[in-house]
């Protein structure tokens, strides 16, 4: 379902080369290399201890890779290696071109201070400073991520586990950014809240052209939300394609054994 | 003519890994075409790979051998080799699959869901809507429906909300996988009556259907899989 956002955009927006991360003899990550166009969704699967999130941090340079490089297409249209940019700068990508959403919402929000200033808190970072449009482009943005405008003023922490990470996700969102990392967005969700937030993820991806790395164990939701997957296991990449095609017709071992332990719904 | 599907030698075999690596052959040696207008029907009995090879057509499994040329954008296209990126470019532009069952998505309301194709090429969701209102009329699925989810519809409405989904657009490849299988006579007859029209706009189709009498009034051609049989 998730296969109308690519536009024929010919030249990657992220490209990871020989990425490798390794802690002493242990190899977390190991010769990773793909490359992400605008609008497109990859989904990194497999189980704990794969890498995938090591992976997710080497992405989003907030590890420093043993091995490789990460480079990305600016704004400028000038693809750079993202470790020749300095923290100012890569601090700006992070806060205006990229959004991070953490399986955890309080890692990824400021639990005490009001939802409004939670997604306000972007728009000034990036130079907004009209506290009355601020304000218009928060509620807006709580309105498209169906959270009731009358709790504007209320922190997260008085939020559920749902509110909590639609209002992540509008904090991320609000500075337009055109890469978004998702660990595990819907992780510690009860199915009912999984499905909606799923659902509106799906459709905000779409319609803001979003290109998204997202680390999931669960294989519904890269057949729900992503257009190409890549399965790890040991800190490789075993297998790679098409997300209908290596889930209906997975070819490696590992990939058989993941496909065939979901639970009929 | 110059066909829109040239499939040439191509082959599937399944690896079960799980089950101590036992392979499963499943066809070897497709080779058929279909050119535009025509619809091309497969035959074979159940397990001769009818939906294998619709569904290597689509690019849901991949090949183990062989081609499998789509006339994309007016290049020939091998779907056996091409990048995902390019799959899905095919998808979106050149070939529609109408499966057996609704994969329905939470919360999205019937006629949106017929008219997602539309919209995923560039046409307005008014003129969408308006389409995929218009073919919902013509299977028969009453108006105070279409804002519903098809969730929770019987079989047979899921069906056609599925059929007006994989009718809606203009791509000039449809596959069709048993369109008419849970349909009664009047619902079976309008899907009869859309090939028709396809077949006249130059759509190249492929379809599996059981019924004889459906058969009969679809196909201009019938390739017969068990010629393709890969057991050895």
């Amino acid at each position: 379902m998730a296969d109308q956002a690519l536009l024929e955009n010919d030249e990657p927006l992220l490209i990871a080369d020989g990425l490798s991360k390794s802690y002493g003899k242990i190899a977390a990550c190991r010769d990773v290399s793909f490359a992400l166009y605008p609008g497109e969704v990859l989904a990194i699967v497999g189980e704990s201890g794969s890498g995938k999130s090591t992976l997710l941090q080497l992405l989003s340079s907030q590890l420093a890779a043993s091995g490789g490089r990460v480079s990305y297409r600016m704004r400028d249209g000038i693809t750079r290696d993202l470790a020749t940019l300095g923290e100012a700068e890569r601090r700006f990508l992070f806060r205006t071109d990229w959004g991070f959403v953490h399986q955890d919402p309080a890692q990824g929000l400021r639990m005490a201070v009001s939802a409004g200033a939670n997604v306000g808190e972007r728009l000034m970072a990036v130079g907004w400073n009209h506290y009355g449009r601020i304000r218009d482009t928060a509620s807006d943005w709580l309105t498209r991520v169906e959270i009731d405008t009358a709790r504007i003023d209320d922190a997260p922490k008085t939020y559920s586990g749902g509110m909590r990470q639609r209002l992540q996700i509008a904090r991320n969102l609000v500075t337009e950014p055109r890469l978004v990392f998702m660990d595990e967005p819907t992780g510690g969700l009860d199915v009912s809240v999984q499905a909606r937030l799923l659902d509106l993820l799906r459709s905000l991806v779409a319609e803001l052209h979003l290109a998204v790395v997202i680390v999931t164990h669960d294989l519904a939701v890269a057949r729900l939300l992503s257009h190409r997957v890549m399965v790890m296991k040991g800190g490789r990449v075993i297998e790679t394609g098409l997300t209908d095609q290596v889930l209906d017709d997975p070819r490696e071992p590992y990939t058989q054994l993941l496909v065939s332990s979901i639970l009929p719904p | 003519m110059t066909a829109m599907i040239d499939i040439a030698d191509a082959q599937k075999t399944f690896t079960m890994h799980l089950q101590g690596g036992i392979e499963l052959p499943v066809v070897r040696g497709v080779t058929f075409h279909v050119n535009p207008g025509e619809c091309v029907v497969l035959s074979g009995p159940s397990g001769a790979g009818k939906s294998s090879i619709l569904k290597m057509i689509f690019g849901n499994y991949r090949c183990d051998g062989g081609r499998v040329g789509i006339r994309h954008r007016g290049t020939l296209v091998d779907l056996a080799t091409a990048e995902p990126r390019q799959v899905l470019n095919i998808r979106r532009s050149t070939i529609g699959y109408v499966s057996q069952f609704l994969r329905a998505v939470p919360r999205v309301a019937t006629v949106d869901v017929v008219a997602e194709p539309l919209i995923a090429n560039g046409v307005e969701r008014a003129e969408a809507q308006k389409r995929a209102g218009e073919l919902l009329h013509r299977l028969n699925i009453p108006e105070r429906l279409w804002q519903l989810p098809p969730a929770t519809f019987s079989g047979g409405e899921q069906q056609r909300v599925n059929i007006a989904r994989g009718f809606i657009s203009d791509l000039p490849i449809l596959l069709l996988d048993e369109p008419t299988a849970s349909l009664d006579a009047a619902n079976r007859a309008v899907v009869v009556e859309l090939i028709a029209e396809k077949k006249r706009q130059g759509v190249a189709m492929v379809a599996i259907v059981h019924d004889d009498e459906i058969r009969r009034l679809i196909a201009d051609r019938i390739v017969d899989v068990t010629s393709f049989a890969a057991a050895a």
